[in-house]
């Protein structure tokens, strides 16, 4: 190719991303319908040819933008189809000739007939699969884009996003063309929606003309699948942001004045190069100009490193990086952290050749020139999030999840693909499987109460060695969101969020801990029970209301943790004692306790038959052939799908009969109480139930829960309250446990003691002050039955409350 | 054309008729097939230079060489110019050249060349198995086949004209006297080549650049490691490799100056215009394109995964091996024998701890279920002698039997300081290797009774945790610092403490010393077997390395049989014998036998499994009462 400056007359007039600002006033003239046929040669007028044309549009008016998205303009004629490439210069295409057809050079677009198209698309399409929330506001039986122009006239923002799936379905041919010649065809997209707009809106004042931003191109999602066939194409990859740079100040046009006769005049930059004037066509002395910086033009542009997102990775490898330039008003868009899909024309340049160097590096820099940035987590925050849909599940993929769905005994399956290495505990594998799951998020903010918790939290306790951990590894190896840490080594801040220095730019920046991170995921605690009370505490507000609030170094923020946790516990004696309360074995205050919605424990059971199973589930665990852990991986897989597409996709809404069902099951439970004067549930239960249900009617991809999602949930609840709410004393059930950390029957007996106490200090007449162990020994020897430090300690502690006595060190002393 | 010592293999070079821009002639996979096959023939790989033996400025630029390495880093994939056109400025001909397997092009590229075929290929960045013990060195470097002298100068020229692609196509399997030698090799470079560029014979010594050499960090896992890093360019199935894989490398040794002339030039010149140079930071660019005199580069044709690095092994693997294998079965139980009276010394006499020790040193990972790795088998050695630098003299005569090993000493100074988990610098792109990037059967040795009272720091609290986890679950978080990634690893811990680990282990035994030398110093120096006495030392290394990699098998009967046994000792007490120890005794049993050459479970073997556990478990229920702080 020759240099641009030499045949002037090579410049596609259609080109919507010229590099000088004359030049691209001088469009409208070729967008006048009648004057002179689109794909004739003619268009390619002199720019003083190009001056004149019926002043009429407002296109004329506004200016338009420099587009270094689409890269530094390529000068490629157009030619004819039937004929060879021009060698050098565009005679060829300069020839007008009647029946043939006219492309770009290299590609098959022709100029006419791909903005018809688009002009057609932007007109008619109607998106079949459109739904409200999405598109917020506009009218779904409308054309879509023409109602985004509306938008831009009203607005003024003079950037019309197009999502290139809907393109592809209206169009496939046209979609071909956008993806593999991006840069010839979106200026063609750019000059038909602005000829259009302007038609339409012929007294709309833009800042600039409009530009299109295609979206969403199907061509490569994922980064490791580029290859050199991608290059000068349009790709939508995803990944995460890991560096942006400084703005960078860009050169698109340079300004020079002549040093003898003050002549200036202007030179675009052509591929990073400036083909500087050596001689000054008004005085003809030459190496006369110079290169006046602060008149020529800039355009901003960033350079942002992204790197594969973790859960695009393969085992074992490391991640991808790739560069992208962001240009103009991309600039500064994305910060490092934040996940987005970015749509732009992946380019190879080769290495510089240098002058003084005869042999050059043979490899290929690469970089994507952004068009369009969408963040996908920032949408996290709206909810749903379609493209991630898009690109998590094939048809047939769905077909399969579907295919399963519809078996009767899918819990089941479900559930026993769950830890297959982990022996029997099917209900605790069903409660993990539900929390999986999840219930569904309501939102009762406009009632006063915020959300309600849609995440199930579970409690493990049992001794030590019963794959507790394993357990929970396994979870946070299964789901995308998964934090694990263990609570011996956590702090609080390793759990919420901390303010650190980023050591590049000295800016305080706020670091996430693992609470924040499972964010719409789980968040596994090993050791819970080893964790520091400060750092239990924070646990109270992310367990109930889902947020955590941080007021630290000046940055004071509420960030959401809308996380299930999942937590085991070891019993606080090297064994469970089964002679003890939940409460009393684990050691954990009792309001963090309720808040959990199924407490499991995991102990030996101790029979035959099970010992039988379990010692041959391990023997073949160590004796497996390849194959067989080939299969499980697959179901791995498949689990893994099954419960993504279930969170995205199915919301259940409760059925009449359900919500019935549930208010018995309710009734019914306060009932089992109320006999012996205790409450059984409380309404923190009746959430559970509801959750629980929700997330069962998940598992079989069913909108409504029904009564058999209910009286599984009632089971379940009912088998977790059997393990951990078990009064030792009494062999009943009792809710209090959880709730005030003491049975019933606890209590009172720990009323009697304590009135026996205070009977036997007024039976002692007037002692202002008596020794603890005296009093002990005393009470012990009064008691029929057997009085422990501990029941002493509780009584002396609620005559206390009373304000009856108080005790300091080893003396009591009554008051008043 | 080649010096008398250098006997590394000279290229040949092939002028082709292939059209290179094809990329259907699938010319690039014959080439690599033709060097698999050449390489398989008798002691062929023998006689290729190694990297890790012959200092680098020895062998000859462009020449066949190999490394024995792990994948420390891959890089991004890069395209490159796979087949180009060059312009001759004089004449205006055109030359269409191939740019595989090379670095940099020839002169006067013609970048609008419809010719161009851009190919895509990755880059590895490969170091020295870390930790390789001294004798693995050795003996791989003194088993290499120098060639006979007869050889050199009198290569035959015919293959320039002959041995074309169309031999190669016709004949790949053609017989050729193993001592033609030197053409086992065929490069297909593909240039004309008039202008002897490739005829530059040795580069010179690379006095000045070692002193920047220092300079440069070259991202050992291992502190105080030597042995040169290399960038591997891999042309084919890149996917197939994963990081922290063990390989030998087959591959053409680029170290032309250009390529540190390159990065040179950039420093002085850097224009604001151009794109490219913006793109990468000074420290990206130190780290991915170093001087090649330092790091070189190797374009692989082909690489093969080690399942060990034991030299005294044949490289087939075990089964395509049978002889060797068979005879050194027959000896295992004599040579396991000996192992055992050696280590029980070592041991101050404690037989026990010699037998698990024995069993510690064979485990392996051989698979994980969902998150279970399977065949870990992480040992506590308590009750370890604080006096006397025992520890580090156990650890030396450790070193001398298994291939790789690392000593890390638990002072809370190198737990709060040292780099244990790898780390990515998104500022240089690469990730920064730590302590626990190893090498599969790598045997990591803690030393616990180093450890003194005092606080941990951030770093220590995740350097402990890092050790519990790679302990627990074989595996390592590597930091992302966005997020972690999860690498998988297989790496036999053994910890030295003295009273009970702090973390955690699948089996602790309490050392109870028959013995009490009064110079522990003395004593062990007598016992320890010394490099001359290689043979013996060879036997057990040979003994260890091959027990590690047997098959092993429960038969439908054993399986009753344990099944049966677990039940009644259950009946007995069920407190006594939990899952997890049934776990255990199932690994203990499989490593039993697989020690004394077994290759199925038998009843024998299992019995003794749960002799020697319940042994080990009564001598740990003593040394607790003894302890007197549980209640």
């Amino acid at each position: 190719m020759s240099s641009p400056t030499s045949t002037p007359g090579r410049k596609r007039g259609r080109d919507g991303n010229p590099a000088t600002r004359e030049f691209c006033s001088t469009i409208p003239k070729m967008f006048l319908p009648n004057e002179v046929d689109m794909s004739s040669p003619l268009m390619y007028g002199t720019p003083s040819s190009r001056v004149e044309g019926t002043p009429r549009s407002s296109v004329r008016g506004t200016p338009a933008r420099q587009r270094p998205d689409l890269g530094s303009v390529r000068k490629a004629p157009q030619v004819d189809l039937h004929s060879e490439p021009p060698s050098a210069d565009g005679a060829v295409a300069s020839e007008p000739n009647a029946g043939q057809r006219l492309v770009i050079w290299g590609t098959d677009v022709n100029v006419g007939t791909c903005k018809e198209k688009f002009q057609r698309f932007l007109q008619r399409f109607i998106d079949p699969t459109a739904t409200e929330d999405e598109n917020a506001g506009l009218d779904l039986n409308e054309p879509l884009y023409m109602q985004k122009l509306e938008e831009i006239s009203v607005v003024g923002d003079p950037v019309l996003n197009v999502n290139c799936l809907q393109v592809q379905s209206f169009d496939a041919e046209l979609y071909r063309q956008l993806i593999c010649y991006p840069q010839e065809v979106i200026p063609t997209f750019d000059m038909a929606v602005n000829e259009l707009f302007f038609e339409r809106f012929p007294d709309s004042i833009l800042e600039y003309q409009i530009q299109v931003r295609p979206y969403n191109a199907l061509k490569t999602r994922n980064m490791r699948s580029l290859n050199p066939e991608d290059i000068d194409q349009l790709i939508t990859i995803s990944g995460m942001v890991i560096r942006t740079s400084q703005l960078i100040p860009e050169m698109q046009e340079a300004f020079f004045q002549c040093q003898v006769c003050a002549y200036s005049t202007r030179v675009e930059v052509d591929r990073g190069r400036i083909a500087e004037p050596a001689v000054c066509r008004h005085c003809n002395n030459t190496h006369s100009l110079a290169l006046v910086h602060n008149r020529s033009a800039f355009s901003d542009k960033q350079m942002i490193k992204i790197q594969e997102s973790p859960e695009d990775m393969p085992a074992g490898q490391t991640p991808h990086t790739t560069i992208v330039y962001a240009h103009n008003d991309l600039v500064d868009k994305v910060q490092p952290g934040d996940r987005i899909n970015i749509t732009g024309i992946y380019r190879a340049v080769p290495m510089r050749v240098s002058p003084i160097q005869s042999n050059v590096k043979s490899v290929y820099k690469t970089h994507i020139d952004a068009i369009h940035f969408r963040k996908t987590d920032e949408k996290r925050l709206h909810g749903l999030d379609e493209d991630a849909e898009q690109k998590l599940f094939t048809e047939d993929r769905v077909q399969t999840l579907k295919e399963l769905a519809a078996k009767p005994d899918v819990y089941e399956r479900l559930s026993s693909a769950l830890a297959p290495s982990i022996y029997e505990h099917e209900d605790i594998k069903k409660g993990i499987l539900l929390q999986l799951f999840g219930g569904t998020r309501k939102d009762f903010s406009q009632t006063g109460r915020g959300n309600f918790r849609a995440e199930v939290n579970i409690l493990l306790c049992g001794d030590p060695g019963t794959s507790k951990s394993q357990l929970l590894q396994y979870v946070f190896n299964l789901v995308p969101r998964g934090q694990y840490t263990s609570g011996k080594g956590s702090s609080a801040v390793g759990l919420t969020a901390y303010v650190m220095k980023d050591p590049e730019t000295r800016q305080l920046v706020l670091q996430t801990g693992a609470l924040v991170l499972s964010d719409n995921g789980i968040c596994c605690i090993d050791e819970f029970d080893k964790m520091s009370d400060s750092t239990r505490s924070v646990l109270h507000e992310v367990m109930e209301q889902q947020t955590l609030s941080i007021a630290k170094a000046g940055i004071i923020c509420q960030l959401n943790a809308r996380t299930a946790v999942l937590a085991a516990a070891n019993p606080v004696e090297s064994q469970w004692n089964p002679k003890k309360t939940t409460i009393e074995n684990i050691q954990l205050p009792h309001t963090l306790l309720s808040r959990f919605d199924l407490i499991f424990l995991m102990l030996d059971p101790q029979d035959e038959a099970y010992d039988r199973r379990l010692a041959h589930h391990l023997v073949s665990l160590y004796y497996q052939s390849e194959e067989q852990i080939e299969e499980e991986f697959l179901d791995m897989a498949v689990l893994r799908d099954y419960i993504a597409y279930a969170r995205t996709y199915i919301n259940p809404r409760l059925s009449e009969e359900a919500s019935q069902a549930l208010i018995e099951a309710y009734v019914d439970m306060r009932k089992i109480g109320s006999g012996r004067g205790m409450v059984s549930a409380y309404p923190r239960q009746l959430e559970s139930l509801i959750r629980l249900a929700e997330a069962h009617a998940k598992v079989r991809f069913s909108e409504k829960v029904e009564t058999i999602d209910v009286e599984e949930a009632k089971r379940l609840h009912r088998e977790a309250l059997k393990q951990s709410a078990t009064d030792p004393r009494t062999g009943f059930v009792d809710i209090s446990i959880l709730t005030t950390g003491m049975s019933a029957t606890a209590r009172k007996r720990k009323e009697e003691v304590a009135q026996a106490l205070k009977k036997l200090i007024q039976a002692k007449g007037k002692t202002p002050a008596m020794k603890y162990q005296q009093l002990l020994d005393d009470l012990r020897g009064q008691s029929e039955t057997a009085i422990t430090k501990e029941l002493f300690d509780e009584a002396l502690r609620s005559l206390a409350d009373e304000d009856y006595l108080t005790v300091t060190g080893k003396t009591v002393r009554l008051l008043a | 054309s080649t010096t008398g010592e250098s006997w590394s293999l000279t290229l040949t070079i092939i002028y082709s008729k292939t059209d290179f821009s094809n990329p259907k002639s699938g010319w690039e996979a014959k080439v690599v097939e033709f060097f698999k096959d050449r390489l398989k023939e008798k002691d062929a790989h023998t006689w290729v230079p190694s990297l890790n033996d012959v200092p680098l400025h020895y062998l000859k630029p462009n020449s066949l060489v190999k490394f024995r390495c792990l994948i420390q880093d891959m890089f991004d994939p890069e395209f490159f110019m796979g087949a180009y056109e060059t312009v001759d400025p004089s004449t205006n001909a055109k030359v269409l050249r191939c740019g595989r397997y090379k670095d940099v092009t020839e002169c006067g590229v013609d970048f609008n060349s419809r010719n161009t075929v851009t190919a895509e290929r990755q880059t590895f960045y490969c170091v020295p198995i870390p930790g390789e013990n001294p004798w693995v060195k050795e003996i791989s470097s003194s088993s290499r086949v120098v060639p006979s002298t007869s050889y050199a100068p009198t290569r035959q020229k015919r293959s320039y004209e002959e041995d074309d692609m169309d031999d190669m196509d016709t004949q790949p399997q053609k017989q050729r006297e193993p001592h033609s030698g030197w053409e086992l090799v065929y490069i297909y470079f593909l240039q004309t080549h008039g202008n002897g560029d490739c005829k530059r014979q040795e580069t010179e010594a690379p006095s000045s650049q070692t002193a920047s050499a220092s300079h440069l960090d070259l991202n050992f896992p291992l502190p105080g490691e030597k042995g040169p890093s290399c960038l591997v360019k891999v042309y084919e199935d890149w996917d197939s490799f994963k990081l922290n894989d063990t390989l030998e490398v087959f591959g053409i040794l680029s170290v032309s100056p250009a390529l540190s002339a390159l990065a040179d030039e950039k420093d002085a010149s850097s224009s604001i215009l151009d794109p490219t140079e913006s793109m990468e930071t000074a420290e990206e660019q130190r780290v991915h394109s170093p001087p090649a005199s330092l790091v070189p580069r190797l374009h692989m044709l082909y690489a093969r995964p080690l399942p060990h690095n034991n030299p005294l092994l044949p490289s087939a693997t075990l089964e395509d091996n049978s002889a060797f294998l068979s005879s050194t079965l027959s000896e295992m139980a004599s040579v396991r024998a000996e192992l055992l009276t050696y280590l029980t010394h070592v041991l101050l006499g404690d037989a026990l701890a010699a037998e698990y020790l024995i069993l510690h040193l064979i485990s392996n990972v051989y698979a994980r279920r969902d998150v279970l790795p399977l065949g870990k088998f992480a040992m506590n050695l308590s009750g370890c002698p604080a006096a006397a630098l025992y520890t580090q003299r156990f650890y030396q005569i450790i070193q001398q039997l298994v291939p790789s090993s690392f000593y890390l000493g638990m002072s809370l100074q190198n737990m709060n300081q040292m780099r244990l988990v790898p780390k990515k610098d998104y500022v240089a792109n690469r990730l920064v290797s730590g302590a626990l990037q190893l090498a599969r059967n790598t045997f990591l040795f803690l030393d616990e009774t180093h450890l003194e009272q005092g606080q941990l720091d951030t770093t220590g609290v995740r350097n402990v945790t890092a050790l519990g986890n790679l302990i627990s679950w074989q595996k390592v978080d590597y930091d992302f610092n966005y997020h972690q990634m999860e690498f998988p690893c297989n790496i036999n811990v053994l910890i030295a403490s003295e009273g009970r680990s702090l973390l955690p282990s699948d089996c602790q035994i309490h050392l109870q010393s028959q013995v009490s030398p009064p110079n522990m110093e003395e004593y062990l120096s007598n016992i320890q077997l010394h490099p001359q006495t290689s043979s013996q030392l060879n036997k057990f290394r040979i003994y260890l390395s091959v027990a590690r990699q047997l098959d092993y098998s429960i038969s439908d009967e054993m399986t009753k049989s344990v099944e049966d046994d677990f039940v009644d000792m259950r009946k007995d007490d069920p407190q006594s014998v939990s899952a997890e120890d049934l776990h255990r005794m199932l690994v203990v049993a499989r490593l039993l036998s697989l020690s004394l050459g077994q290759t199925s479970l038998t009843r024998d073997s299992w019995l003794r499994a749960k002799h020697i556990d319940m042994l080990r478990r009564s001598r740990m229920e003593q040394h607790q009462c003894v302890n007197g702080n549980e209640p």
